[in-house]
């Protein structure tokens, strides 16, 4: 047997070691989060959010088409996903006990775990061969990205709401549709919204799949079949140009914005489930 | 005497009523499982799009685009045809993938540990917020922060003091870069530490309560309870782990913008690098021709989806195996 004095010495080591990783992993964080802010703030101006984007290593113009593109890719990937998510979701919580929920599950795990950048390539192989670089192709690869968190956490909300609740609405003879429908969902829209919200949030900042499928592009949206731009794609061209003094700012305002958008969704997400943490 | 002339009424009304039910129940089920198939539709064409595309590259190398070291698109004579090989890509993601588990799994415990064992209730709800904002930041602001801030701090501070204390051996050797494949471990393992502790942490608080007050009432100190904790969720974490490993191969932004695009087989880790994810995501806009260049890539991104496949899906079963365990001893 040890000492006791070794084995207090030895206690009170490890938890400090344990408080310093906790320290070790928020430091990155708050050097992302302040140098975003306080980079993005000065590059900040009226003309950047609304102008369209110049050639690399020209100064003027801003990042207008980005955030447009962001909005409009991002629109139509949850108009896509949000309703299959849901429905699967709806699919696997209803009807859990059945062979093919069971193997569906397992698989929605799986595509949840895809490399984006594999989702790019499927977007690429799917949609970009047959009608070229487009918005529908990096549509469809976001939409793919998202059904499977929307799924989950559709399946997980629905899960949780009382058997009672269920048995209350069957009891009136309500259908069982109707009751999933009505009274079920009603109950469960907290956490469904939720994980929509993560799942966009999540997307929005998605560089990789669109990479290959949106190609990224200087000017205003120009249809559904066009190239076009986006925030990170911004992000990432901005970073990679050889004129950094120019170009970086307009990179750190891009962030800016996109930070801006997770972080919100997250204080939200975060804000409306506190009576399940808190 | 009344409700007795009524029941029959009632039952054939509830007889009708059951009858629509139940059509309309099957016509929703169908419905319902229809688009929940969606998945089956989507790995399905997944899998068949990305081999269809790689075909031609898988004719032309076969299995061999696994061991080539030369990766030449154009090779500098036009008679020789270009050749492709992604042992260096495989190697370079083992590497990065190698330093983020080594550097980020020992926070990753710590931060679990200190969430589930050691710090108070009100503290553990606005960390464990902090943490999970560490995984929603997108993996581009982590790249564009990793140039700007992460590398001029490493390059400058850190890696001169790594070579003089650790120079004896082949990993710190060589010139100091920035943009190495150091750099891209680093990243991984700041990226994978939220995915990491959050399912440890889950996997430490499904561990029955009864194990903890078993070895305090033994007159453990905290540090032993925590002890005890860990061995008993060591397979979940082992979980964990694999999850965070399937994490660490399949990103792709951060590691692009960082690790230095270079294709070599490095011995030092100051050396630049590539992994099967950045190669693609660097490559594959410029790759308009030759053909078979895109499908040399698209077989790199189905050794990528085979690779992160196979890794996530052991991680699920082990994990799966674990807290079907936990159950059981709950249970008794």
């Amino acid at each position: 047997m040890r000492s006791y004095r070794f084995r207090k010495l030895q206690n009170r080591i490890m938890i400090s070691l344990a408080y310093v990783a906790l320290i070790i992993a928020l430091i990155p964080l708050a050097s992302i989060l302040i140098e975003t802010i306080n980079r993005g703030l000065s590059a900040m101006s009226f003309s950047l959010l609304f102008e369209e984007i110049p050639p690399l290593g020209q100064p003027g113009g801003g990042i207008g088409p980005a955030i447009q593109g962001t909005l409009i890719v991002v629109a139509l990937a949850s108009i896509m996903g949000i309703p299959i998510g849901v429905f699967s979701g709806i699919y696997l919580a209803e009807f859990r006990q059945s062979h093919i929920a069971s193997v569906a599950r397992f698989l929605n795990d799986v595509l949840t775990n895809v490399p984006s950048i594999v989702l790019g390539i499927f977007g690429w192989a799917l949609i970009v061969v047959a009608i070229g670089w487009s918005v529908i192709a990096g549509a469809v690869a976001l939409a793919i990205m998202m059904i499977p968190i929307v799924t989950r956490t559709t399946e997980e909300a629905i899960k949780l709401v009382p058997m009672t609740i269920r048995e209350a609405a069957i009891a009136l003879g309500v259908p069982q549709w109707k009751t999933t429908l009505t009274v079920v969902l009603s109950s469960a829209k907290k956490g469904i919204a939720t994980g929509i919200l993560l799942a966009v949030a999540r997307i929005s900042g998605e560089t990789a799949p669109l990479l290959l499928t949106i190609l990224g592009s200087r000017f205003w949206f120009n249809g559904f079949t066009q190239p076009t731009a986006a925030l990170p794609l911004a992000i990432f061209n901005f970073s990679q140009s050889p004129f950094r003094a120019v170009d970086l700012p307009r990179a750190w305002g891009a962030s800016l914005i996109l930070i801006f958008i997770v972080l919100a969704i997250n204080i939200i997400v975060r804000y409306a489930t506190k009576e399940k943490y808190g | 005497m009344n409700r007795h002339k009524k029941h029959p009424n009632f039952l054939s009304g509830f007889k009708t009523a059951s009858k629509k039910r139940l059509s309309g129940d099957s016509a929703f089920k169908a419905i319902v499982t229809l688009i929940a198939c969606n998945i089956f539709l989507i790995l399905g064409l997944m899998v068949f799009k990305i081999v269809q595309s790689s075909w031609l590259s898988i004719q032309t190398y076969g299995i061999n685009l696994l061991w080539g070291i030369t990766w030449q698109p154009f090779p500098p004579n036009s008679s020789t045809s270009p050749s492709f090989g992604a042992l260096p890509l495989i190697w370079g993601t083992l590497a990065t993938s190698a330093i983020a588990l080594f550097l980020g799994v020992p926070v990753s415990l710590g931060i679990s540990l200190a969430l589930s064992e050691f710090a108070p209730k009100s503290f553990n709800y606005v960390i464990s917020f902090f943490v999970e904002l560490l995984a929603a930041i997108p993996s581009v602001i982590y790249g564009l922060w990793g140039i700007l801030v992460l590398i001029p701090f490493l390059q400058n501070n850190l890696y001169p003091q790594l070579q003089a204390v650790l120079g004896f051996l082949p990993f710190f050797q060589g010139t100091i870069r920035g943009s190495s494949v150091l750099t891209g471990g680093i990243i991984l393992a700041i990226m994978i530490i939220p995915t990491v502790s959050a399912i440890s942490r889950d996997v430490f608080a499904a561990v029955p309560n009864s194990q903890r007050e078993a070895i305090i009432a033994l007159g453990a100190t905290r540090w032993e309870k925590a002890r005890i904790v860990m061995s008993y969720g060591r397979s979940g974490v082992i979980g964990a782990v694999m999850l965070g490993l399937g994490r660490a191969v399949g990103e792709t932004m951060a590691i692009t913008m960082v690790i230095g695009n270079s294709f070599n087989m490095f011995t030092s880790l100051f050396e630049p690098g590539s992994t099967l994810a950045s190669i693609v995501a660097n490559e594959f806009t410029e790759a308009s021709s030759p053909p078979v260049y895109i499908s040399a890539l698209m077989e790199v991104g189905l050794i990528l989806f085979a690779l992160a496949i196979a890794v996530n899906a052991s991680a699920r079963l082990v994990i799966w195996r674990s807290t079907r365990k936990t159950k059981e001893v709950e249970m008794f």
